[in-house]
């Protein structure tokens, strides 16, 4: 984890549905405690990971602090290319009536990838230690709470894509600079989060093909979410099949079976990762976005 | 109600809901159930998993249905008295038979699909997998070749892109925008009023001439196909919109896919889209009366193991936590979503993504509903 840390962008994506929010806030709690300035960034108006960090605020397209060494910002695609443009064109005026002339709005949303240029640029602008942004401090470190798998994988892809597109511009050159920020395994991880069942340990593994094949790049961790505990052992597993029905026997039989297979789609990631450390969080047994929830979550991914 | 009941009279079912709720094993075993009952039925997948994949025969992707044999449920214990046509939607390919289909000439075509726009960026963006999955429905559809369609939906982050996607990606190409944008660079100028003109030239500026020139290029051939996507979507949407379409939210009982779930009926409701039920996945049922607990009895079942008996009472103080929380959020979305019989289907104490998982979740979405409590009772804890 320190080796994590020591990076300026850490992706943390997978399937739907696997935890990635509270992984996301649970690493920039950790990354916190051990004195690094961090902000968790989301890239949709949704504000999960703020809820979870501190109930009563929100806000869009703002940094916020949460705790003291803690931010938090959501990121709009349209905020961020009204920001693009207004560092970009001397005249204030003119930013102002780019953005709201409604060709250029079009366009913004009919270009295909251009949402996921906007919003990866940001991410990478707040990664930045000059920041550009006027009157923005530095952090030390960027949490992204990426979108699902394959909105993720085009989101990295994206300033490559334009970078090849513009050829010359400014654009090609940001995106140049994008992609070899994303690109460079010493300032950017990639983490799949997976929950232990079929289909999204599968999608881990399809996102770690396509991210070396497609990106050059590669996993730097992934972490298992939701993890039973071993309570029962295979001698236990007999006794209880061969004890008569009971509640308390049929809730042991299911936890058990449910670990078993946990554990069988546990080793299939290993294998299929091979050299990629796998880390598990333990399932909780309640809403697993609140406070105390996510202190325990954060201590286990990072003592 | 059953989803039988539900699909009577109904020709097209669409699953939708966030991302890891089993909107694609929903999908296939409304299917299943559907062909099991008599209809010609085409399930379209967004992104199965491998194994599901594999049970369904869905390895070839070539974008058009397949039909299953009816040997890959043998000994399943189910019957199919109607067809089950599946296949997985590969989006790239959808928009490419689109461009195919709608474009005016075939020099309009080969200018589009060799755009390098077009080639890099439509398959791989948000957006796309949403328009080429409506857009697919709909050829289905019109080709008359089906008597139910199953349609699930891709794994957005938010459910609602679904309903948007028509309408975003024709909006721009039926605007003024387009044709000002479209014109020769300096007829554009000329033509536009003032504030826009300015605006072009700081466009030029922010993006760079080369790029300027390839989006425009991009956006000007696609308008030669603009009226025909703006026919398209409408079309699209007024299937969407038909009463024989019908939506299942299919949800778990977790606490932020069930919001998901809310906000999305809220949606449908304003759009005007047909409601047809809320699928629970992954419920752990709650049993009403609960005994109590006789850890010396039950030490005893075990052959005297003590310890055995209070982890296994664990196990179920564990589970009834999990039920009572399911619970609540089931409260939640009868009140929220106006369906006072959400269908429940259990965690069940096997994968469901193989045949077999499949069979299992096709009983309970079928079931009447006398059946289906019987058989969720025995799998309360």
């Amino acid at each position: 984890m320190d080796d994590l840390f020591a990076r300026s962008l850490l992706v943390v994506t997978g399937k739907g549905g696997v935890g990635k929010s509270t992984v996301a806030a649970a690493l920039g709690l950790a990354a916190s405690r051990r004195g690094l300035r961090t902000i968790v960034v989301e890239v949709t108006a949704r504000e999960d990971v703020s809820r979870a960090l501190a109930p009563e605020t929100t806000g869009v397209y703002t940094e916020l602090a949460v705790s003291e060494r803690l931010h938090h910002i959501s990121i709009d695609p349209q905020r961020a290319m009204e920001e693009y443009l207004s560092e970009r064109l001397p005249v204030g005026v003119l930013a102002a009536l780019l953005s709201r002339s409604r060709l250029f709005t079009g366009l913004t949303a009919a270009t295909p990838g251009l949402r996921e240029l906007l919003t990866i640029g940001k991410v990478w602008e707040l990664a930045q230690h000059e920041r550009r942004a006027r009157g923005a401090e530095r952090y030390d470190l960027v949490v992204l709470d990426a979108p699902a798998t394959g909105q993720a994988l085009a989101m990295l892809q994206a300033p490559r894509t334009f970078a090849s597109v513009a050829r010359v511009g400014p654009i090609a050159k940001e995106g140049r600079a994008v992609a070899s920020f994303l690109g460079d395994p010493r300032r950017t991880a990639v983490l799949a989060v997976s929950k232990a069942e079929d289909m999204p340990v599968g999608e881990t593994l399809q996102l770690r093909s396509r991210l070396r094949e497609d990106l050059g790049m590669d996993l730097a961790l992934a972490v298992v979410n939701a993890v039973l505990p071993h309570r029962f052992s295979d001698h236990d597993e007999r006794t209880l099949r061969a004890a008569p029905p009971s509640p308390a026997q049929h809730a042991a039989l299911f936890l058990a079976g449910w670990a078993h297979r946990q554990r069988t789609q546990i080793a299939r990631l290993q294998q299929g990762l091979q050299a990629v450390a796998i880390v598990t969080l333990p399932f909780v047994f309640q809403s697993a976005l609140d406070p105390a929830a996510l202190e325990l979550l954060s201590r286990e991914l990072a003592p | 109600m059953s989803v039988a009941e539900r699909m009577a009279g109904k020709r097209i079912c669409i699953c939708t809901g966030s991302g890891g709720v089993g909107k694609t094993t929903t999908a296939a075993a409304v299917a299943l159930g559907l062909a099991a009952r008599g209809r010609r039925v085409a399930v379209v997948t967004i992104d199965p998993a491998r194994r599901l994949a594999d049970s369904l025969g869905l390895e070839r992707l070539d974008n058009e249905p397949r039909l299953i044999e009816p040997a890959h449920f043998a000994g399943q214990g189910i019957e199919l008295s109607g067809e089950l046509w599946a296949m997985t939607l590969d989006a790239k390919r959808t928009f490419d038979e689109l461009i195919d289909l709608l474009a005016p000439d075939a020099a309009t075509r080969e200018e589009i699909l060799a755009n390098r726009i077009y080639q890099e960026l439509s398959s791989a963006v948000a957006g796309s997998q949403e328009f080429t999955a409506v857009a697919k429905l709909y050829e289905l559809d019109a080709s008359g070749r089906f008597d139910a369609i199953v349609l699930d939906t891709p794994p957005s982050r938010s459910a609602l892109d679904f309903l948007d996607a028509p309408q975003r990606l024709t909006g721009f190409l039926e605007g003024r925008a387009l044709k000002i944008l479209t014109a020769p660079t300096g007829a554009a100028a000329a033509i536009a009023a003032r504030g826009s003109g300015l605006v072009f030239s700081a466009l030029r500026r922010v993006t760079g001439v080369d790029l300027l020139t390839d989006l425009s290029a991009f956006f000007r051939v696609l308008s030669d196909v603009a009226d025909g996507f703006a026919e398209r979507a409408s079309a699209v949407n007024r299937l969407l919109g038909d009463p024989a379409t019908t939506f299942l939210i299919v949800t778990s009982p977790e606490p932020a896919p069930v919001e998901e779930a809310i906000f999305f009926r809220r949606r449908l409701r304003e759009a005007g889209m047909p409601f047809g039920g809320v699928v629970v996945n992954q419920v752990r049922m709650l049993a009403h009366a609960a005994q109590p607990a006789d850890e010396p009895a039950l030490a005893a079942d075990f052959g005297g193991d003590a310890d055995l008996a209070e982890r296994s009472l664990q196990a179920l103080r564990d589970l009834r936590a999990l039920a009572r929380r399911d619970a609540a959020s089931m409260r939640r979305l009868v009140v929220e979503l106006d369906d006072e019989h959400p269908i429940l289907v259990p965690q069940l104490d096997r994968d469901v993504s193989d045949v077999a998982g499949l069979v299992a979740v096709q009983r309970f979405l079928f079931a009447a509903r006398r059946e289906r409590s019987a058989l969720l009772a025995e799998r309360a804890f």
